[in-house]
């Protein structure tokens, strides 16, 4: 009983310590960051919270935004759809005007249309899922992570520009594979000067997968993508060696690292995959880096980068717009570029950042180097 | 035919080394009739064996071949020394008991074994090197077939001829065939029935280890989790042909092997496991005993 009254009168603490969080305040903009804080992706979530503090504290620093000091307010979201919308529901309510988050693909989309019917502008540096920008049912949501299918695309640019023009797309039949398998054959189809001539999935863990291999002989492919991880990539690799099959071979991130070259071994020689552009020459990302070692005393976490370059892209764009209004934000959004730590880059019409993606990296000498 | 030759090959080296672990699941079941499912990660121990040594004997400068054979051996003495103290911690006390304890003994001595490797080694998949030379002339026809892939064929060849000739004729078959017909009467007729159980776990150790070595050699990589979808396999071949018979295990993994290869070659890979598993029903509802296996009346 007495631990019950504790907890109320904790609880009733906890409200009225809300409640003055939420008094109207002149001078200061809040900078509301959702996401994953805690549960098994607090991994993926609490580098976006780091990442928000360090941009507010370097503008606060440099007198605010518009005469503003920033305040990062953080909402928890645990990567549930359903805390999402609690989440989202809680910035709403405290009139937030511009949020860094979700992290998940499913939370984001659950919690967006809460944002829209508020007017706040939504900036995900991680919600890779396509149809959260493409279906352009959320104007007021942005990210700076390339979308899954820019990857698939840009891996069919590549192939047309090594000049293949019949393609077998093969994958492992899981999500990630199989939807960036599907992505890839939906660009090849696209245009009339390529075909795609085998689409097919191999079970992983199989014991071999030579009969796959003579199909991608016999049907006359000149050029291999693969949709999938390194085991069963380095194994179709292998196989289509042995069998003097010397055509190109295309993959993914899940096949860009280097146990795939160790496990493939002479055979990962030429193998090309594409992967995230590579940030460590830029050097507002290695300030930014830097930053978080001075004031937390080790590496950033996964998306450190995109969530410091979400935060600074959000806070230049209320600079330009002069306001938090939200079509003024969105307008400066789209139109002006920001140096960033994942580079320059502006918003297209859909909301994905222009100028961040993927590289094509190419195995020579037993090492990924970018192709440029 | 060029394209069907080689997915016939294709077919022959998967259903090679489906039938090396196959006929120890087969041999098990005829003596004892227990389902040995610890028998898919003798295979990656052994493979995992022949890597060690492999890579031992390569860091010492020894030529090709002699690797190979000395990994073999090495592979086949330590899988059949695991067989052997397999059958003796978790088959041998549970010999009186109803038939799903050792089962369920079995099937806790596969994931033992896979976590035991895991930790003692990695869960990383590791490069394994080619063990089995090019061969000169086949230069020519290497788009075909490989090396590799002759050698698989040719040692299942041997390894299955071997096999049947030891049990037509030493004392020792003739022992098994006698406990796998009865195993009371074989006791009073004065054989060491023990014995011929262990026989059967080592021998058909020796066989899985041959097959993991080879199979390692030919796709280049292995991780403490291949012994399970290839033990599955080859469980399948045995059920197919008429679990308990040597031919029949033969038999039933080239089958299933083939079955496979043109299922993926003629419709699509997708179906692979589909068609494979088809026929097994199939062949269940029409022949319940397996393609080459006997009817027997038994109580459940």
């Amino acid at each position: 009983m007495r631990i019950k009254l504790t907890l109320i009168a904790l609880c009733f603490a906890m409200v009225a310590m809300l409640a003055g969080c939420g008094e109207p305040q002149e001078k200061k903009l809040v900078l509301g960051v959702a996401g994953a804080h805690s549960g098994d992706l607090a991994s993926y979530g609490l580098p976006s919270v780091n990442a928000a503090k360090l941009v507010a504290a370097k503008i606060n620093a440099a007198g605010g935004v518009n005469g503003m000091m920033v305040e990062v307010v953080a909402q928890d979201d645990q990567c549930k759809p359903e805390l999402a919308t609690n989440a989202a529901t809680k910035m709403v309510s405290d009139d937030v005007k511009i949020v860094l988050g979700h992290i998940c693909s499913g939370a984001t989309k659950s919690a967006l249309p809460i944002y829209l019917d508020g007017k706040i502008v939504v900036m995900s540096p991680s919600a890779t899922n396509p149809p959260l920008t493409q279906s352009g049912e959320y104007p007021n949501f942005f990210r700076t992570i390339a979308p899954d299918d820019a990857q698939a695309l840009l891996e069919v640019e590549f192939a047309k520009k090594l000049g293949l023009t019949k393609i077998a797309v093969i994958h492992d039949k899981g999500d990630y594979g199989k939807g960036f398998a599907s992505f890839c054959k939906q660009f090849i189809e696209a245009d009339p000067a390529v075909e795609v001539v085998l689409f097919e999935g191999v079970t992983p863990g199989a014991v071999d997968y030579s009969a796959v291999v003579q199909k991608i002989k016999g049907s006359g492919a000149d050029g291999v993508i693969f949709g999938g991880y390194h085991p069963e990539a380095s194994k179709i690799v292998t196989g289509m060696r042995k069998k003097d099959l010397v055509i190109p071979f295309l993959s993914d991130d899940g096949v860009k690292d280097d146990t795939f070259i160790k496990v493939a071994g002479k055979y990962a020689e030429g193998v090309y995959a594409t992967g995230p552009k590579d940030l460590s020459s830029l050097p507002m990302n290695q300030e930014a880096v830097k930053a978080h070692k001075d004031e937390y005393g080790e590496d950033p976490g996964p998306f450190f980068s995109q969530a410091y370059a979400a935060a600074q892209a959000l806070l230049a764009a209320v600079e330009a717009a002069d306001s938090t209004d939200y079509d003024k934000v969105v307008d400066a959004l789209h139109n002006n570029y920001v140096e960033t730590a994942v580079g320059k880059i502006k918003f297209d019409s859909k909301g994905d950042a222009e100028g961040v993606g993927f590289s094509v990296y190419q195995v020579k000498d037993g090492k990924y180097t970018e192709v440029k | 035919m060029e394209y069907f030759l080689e997915l016939f090959l294709g077919g022959l080296t998967r259903g090679s080394i489906y039938a090396l672990i196959a006929l120890g699941y087969t041999m098990v079941y005829g003596i004892i009739e227990l389902i040995n499912f610890a028998h898919g990660e003798i295979y990656m121990i052994g493979a995992f064996t022949g890597l060690i040594v492999a890579g031992l004997l390569t860091m010492y400068g020894f030529p090709g071949i002699s690797i190979l054979a000395i990994a073999l051996i090495c592979a086949i003495i330590w899988s059949a020394a695991y067989g052997f103290t397999i059958e003796k911690v978790a088959y041998k006390p549970l010999r009186g008991a109803p038939r799903l304890s050792p089962l369920i003994s079995a099937i806790g001595m596969s994931i033992f074994l896979q976590n035991y490797v895991m930790l003692a080694q990695t869960s990383d998949f590791l490069p394994f090197p080619e063990l089995v030379p090019e061969f000169e002339f086949m230069k020519g026809a290497g788009s075909i077939m490989s090396s590799s892939e002759l050698v698989i064929i040719a040692m299942t060849v041997l390894s299955c001829i071997g096999l049947t000739l030891f049990i037509k004729f030493t004392k020792l078959g003739k022992a098994m065939r006698a406990t796998a017909q009865n195993r009371k009467m074989a006791m009073l007729v004065g054989i060491n029935v023990d014995m011929v159980i262990s026989a059967t776990f080592v021998i058909g150790s020796s066989l899985a280890a041959v097959g993991g070595v080879l199979i390692a050699s030919h796709i280049g990589q292995i991780n403490y989790y291949i012994g399970f979808i290839a033990g599955i396999k080859a469980f399948t071949a045995a059920v197919l042909g008429g679990i308990g018979s040597i031919p029949g295990a033969m038999l039933g993994a080239l089958v299933l092997g083939l079955t496979e290869a043109f299922a993926t070659g003629y419709v699509s890979s997708d179906y692979e496991d589909v068609f494979a598993f088809c026929l097994l029903v199939l062949i269940l509802i029409f022949r319940p005993s397996g393609i080459m296996g006997k009817e027997k009346t038994q109580k459940v």
